[in-house]
């Protein structure tokens, strides 16, 4: 086979001398976090852009609905299959309880209400086990008791609500449901996280995950979940945000900006909605913001846990 | 349309890997700062509608991508696209200096002339007497069902006469259909693709013709090899740059006067436009 021919060398070469620099240059360009998302008067941060606050609303439907159908299949293949752990660290930290309603907003695929009720199903499992083993000997009573009382069914009285602005997510989730046959303690309700269509005091937890940075305006979301909670409810929050080690970071911000959306291209066909996925990942605010976000919110005992030193952060506060 | 102020200069820390200059500010202050810089300029944003920096790693890796995805599943027009696109800088350079070097084709290449559902006039088409290019074109978009507005943009071509080049290559490819006579099933796609291989010099076509008869019957095949293929090379060879042509004002030339000026045999074979099921 002939030598590479000198345009080919000098493009390979070029293209390792670009992706290095990228490695080396690559830093989150945004280095003061605002408090909320909004830049200037009456605008909001679109990514990298600024955009009207009445657009961005309008802009990040618009990607969810292009990308709802490979949403799955895209979150594998960036992630390399990580997010699934991601989701099941929120679901330990969660350890809901039989009983628990859970509301999860932007929620669209269900992946966190799917785990949520495979949990609860399998504590109760545990507690009835557990129960039976005590009462070796029930009489009768017991026993007829024990059909008619929620505390005997499989989800222990416990119930997920699914909350999405964007009915394609919806849809996509629900069809899901119906293959996997969740069908039980589910309900799906196209609801603005901003605004919810819920009642005051509904819910023991309230989760979001990976939908907050999506949100306008992050304070009223974070008030109207201390709205929607039970006095004792716990505010969950599974979000991509600031990696603090300087090395890892620059091979994250390499990998975002130069890979994320050629997958996103290849698989989906749609590098725009991934380039806007990983800028608007950076200008989320880091874990300490976002903390004092939460504390003015009304949350206490507000905590975070850093999942994959600082790729994702897992936010808790309660509503005491 | 909103214009976009940035925090940054494009060509500060994240988008030091894309190869544009620095703005003014930013070479007034001697180096990279942070400030609000518009995108509006077409120096540092795109150079195009819809089009999108990459490095040529990005490139690589697309064109990697993309061709394992139109393997995989041959009907994903805009996966051919990209593969198009990322490996056919040498082939469109090629394909522009024949141009140029063509009268008509450089005032192609002037006027940008676009064959879009807006810019044809289908009632006047559809008047021209049969044999006509305008009326033979008209006849395979309805017959298979294709309209000229389903191309896909072009996006990672980094030149903006490169990008016009490539648009008009997937425009003119309908257009290579009824001139040589193809349908749209797997086996016109094919015999188009081998000529455009020889014509344009693009890998995506040669893959395209190289891979293309693995997909195809027995029989199709035997058709493609023995009759189709040999057909299509020569033509290929011999006809003048089927780009350089302004199809726009030969709409009521007559098929074979214009075949005769680019050169290209008729068909040998007649085919029809039935399209086999999976497993063709």
């Amino acid at each position: 086979m002939a030598a590479p021919c000198k345009p080919c060398i000098r493009a390979a070469l070029l293209g390792a001398f670009a992706f290095t620099r990228g490695v080396l240059n690559s830093r989150v360009a945004v280095r003061t976090y605002a408090s909320d998302s909004r830049d200037g008067e009456g605008m909001a941060h679109f990514g990298f852009q600024s955009v009207p606050e009445g657009e961005k609303a309008e802009k990040v439907y618009k990607v969810f609905e292009s990308v709802a159908q490979k949403y799955d299949i895209m979150n594998d293949a960036m992630s390399l299959g990580v997010h699934r752990l991601w989701k099941d660290a929120l679901l330990r930290i969660m350890n809901p309880l039989p009983g628990c309603r859970l509301l999860d907003v932007a929620g669209g695929t269900g992946d966190i209400s799917f785990r949520f009720l495979e949990y609860v199903r399998n504590q109760q499992e545990r507690l009835l086990r557990r129960t039976m083993r005590k009462h070796q000997t029930p009489t009768w009573h017991e026993i007829a008791a024990s059909y008619t009382s929620q505390q005997a069914t499989v989800l222990g009285g416990s119930r997920a609500v699914v909350c999405d602005i964007n009915k394609e997510m919806l849809k996509v989730g629900r069809q899901r449901a119906k293959d996997l046959s969740y069908g039980t303690g589910l309900s799906w309700v196209v609801g603005d996280a901003e605004e919810l269509p819920f009642e005051d005091d509904q819910f023991d937890i309230y989760s979001i995950a990976f939908g907050i940075r999506n949100v306008t305006h992050m304070d009223k979301a974070l008030q109207e979940a201390h709205r929607v909670l039970k006095p004792g409810g716990r505010f969950l929050c599974l979000e991509f945000s600031h990696v603090s080690n300087p090395v890892l970071s620059r091979i994250y911000d390499a990998y975002s900006f130069q890979l994320i959306p050629v997958i996103g291209e290849v698989i989906a066909g749609d590098w725009n909605s991934y380039q806007y996925l990983v800028e608007s990942i950076r200008r989320f605010p880091d874990q300490e913001t976002f903390s004092h976000m939460m504390a003015e919110a009304g949350f206490f005992s507000v905590r975070f846990t850093n999942l994959t030193a600082g790729v994702v952060a897992v936010h808790s506060g309660f509503k005491l | 349309m909103s214009v976009t102020l940035l925090k940054f200069c494009l060509k500060c820390p994240l988008r030091s890997v894309i190869r544009v200059s620095m703005c003014a500010m930013c070479t007034a202050q001697g180096g990279p700062q942070e400030h609000l810089g518009w995108t509006t300029d077409s120096r540092y944003g795109p150079l195009y509608r819809g089009h999108i920096h990459t490095n040529p790693i990005q490139k690589a890796l697309l064109a990697v991508g993309s061709g394992l995805a139109a393997l995989q599943n041959p009907y994903r027009h805009d996966m051919v696209a990209v593969l198009g696109e990322t490996t056919g800088h040498l082939a469109l350079l090629r394909l522009r200096e024949r141009m140029r070097a063509d009268p008509e084709g450089s005032t192609v290449l002037q006027e940008r002339p676009q064959i879009r559902h807006c810019t044809l006039d289908l009632p006047t088409l559809a008047a021209l007497p049969d044999g006509s290019l305008g009326r033979e074109y008209l006849r395979f978009l309805t017959a298979n069902r294709v309209t000229p507005d389903s191309r896909a943009q072009v996006k990672f071509v980094d030149d903006e006469e490169l990008a016009f080049v490539m648009l008009r290559y997937r425009e003119v490819h309908d257009l290579l259909h009824t001139l040589l006579g193809m349908p749209t099933n797997m086996l016109g796609e094919v015999a188009v693709k081998c000529f455009e291989a020889v014509q344009t010099g693009l890998p995506m076509c040669i893959l395209g013709a190289a891979l293309g008869p693995l997909r195809l019957s027995a029989s199709r095949r035997q058709l493609l090899l023995t009759c189709l293929g040999p057909w299509a090379l020569r033509n290929g060879q011999r006809a003048r740059c089927v780009l350089s042509i302004y199809y726009e004002h030969r709409w009521e030339q007559s098929l074979e006067s214009l075949r005769e000026e680019l050169d290209i045999e008729p068909p040998p074979v007649t085919l029809s436009t039935t399209k086999k099921t999976a497993g063709h």
